[in-house]
């Protein structure tokens, strides 16, 4: 059961992939310099999958926010598709510790890796 | 970060000041992402740009809230760190981003514009290390603070 996507996800075309994954498919609207795609959409794809990888970890009822987001931009992003998916390296009562990567046609190549601090804040 | 409009150093030959202006101009249109976003040019200095991102409604990462996303923040500041790059180094030879961190201070209010503004503080030959805040409305209260660093790349 997946979480739904909020409207900026909806703005960058996403879509769920198999696994957990997310897919992000290539559109126009995502390009940065020309001929490659903008890092700004390849970083915000990175942020959902790790908040939907959190959410679907705990369950319903939690609220998530954002502490920081650290990119790593490893290749330039071609104006193809673009898979995302993330790993909880630790899940606090109070904080996630995520990694999230994203990559092409390619797993093995990956264009571009996140580290993020998720603040989880649980129902009282 | 730098202080105010005022200009460091020797001050820049209008024509090049010209030629970077009808760059930014040509760039910020040439650039789909930022305008899927909204994004628009505001200012710059001789080390730092600004951006802004207005309030939209596709932007939102929390409908019950309205609060927009930090992926749309961080891409603000990305851009912005980059744009204070070009003009820090006066040439509009190509760059990419080598990385980015991104702290979250708080949320940014509900309707108000985001502003991204960043500082190119030092070159060498081959990168270029950038800090920067976002706010909405108020410099002395952001809603998050960046640091990153950009490689020169060859020309196409």
């Amino acid at each position: 059961m997946n979480a739904p996507l909020p409207p900026y996800g909806g703005l960058l075309g996403l879509c769920d992939g198999p696994g957990g994954e997310m897919r992000m498919p290539f559109s126009p609207g995502l390009i940065g310099a020309p001929g490659r795609l903008h890092g700004g959409a390849i970083a915000g794809l990175l942020e959902l999958v790790a908040h939907r990888t959190v959410l679907e970890a705990i369950g319903a009822g939690v609220q998530l926010k954002p502490i920081n987001v650290t990119v790593d931009f490893l290749r330039e992003g071609r104006l193809e598709d673009v898979m995302a998916a993330a790993t909880i390296l630790r899940l606090g009562r109070r904080v996630a510790n995520v990694r999230a990567e994203a990559w092409q046609a390619d797993r093995a190549r990956p264009i571009a890796a996140a580290r993020l601090n998720i603040l989880v804040v649980r129902p009282a | 970060m730098s202080g105010g409009d005022a200009a460091r150093g020797a001050p820049r030959d209008p024509e090049a000041e010209a030629r970077m202006q009808r760059f930014i101009n040509g760039f910020m249109q040439g650039v789909p992402h930022l305008a899927l976003l909204g994004i628009r040019y505001r200012r710059h200095g001789d080390i730092w740009a600004e951006l802004e991102l207005p309030y939209a409604p596709q932007l939102v990462a929390y409908p019950e809230s309205g609060v927009i996303a930090s992926g749309a923040i961080f891409t603000l500041m990305d851009s912005a760190s980059g744009f204070s790059v070009f003009v820090a180094r006066g040439r509009m030879e190509p760059h990419a981003t080598l990385d980015l961190r991104c702290d979250y201070l708080r949320p940014a209010a509900p309707g108000a514009s985001v502003i991204g503004r960043a500082e190119c503080f030092k070159i060498t030959r081959q990168v270029a290390f950038v800090r920067g805040i976002a706010h909405d409305g108020d410099e002395s209260r952001p809603v998050a603070h960046v640091t990153g660093t950009f490689m020169f790349t060859a020309p196409a």
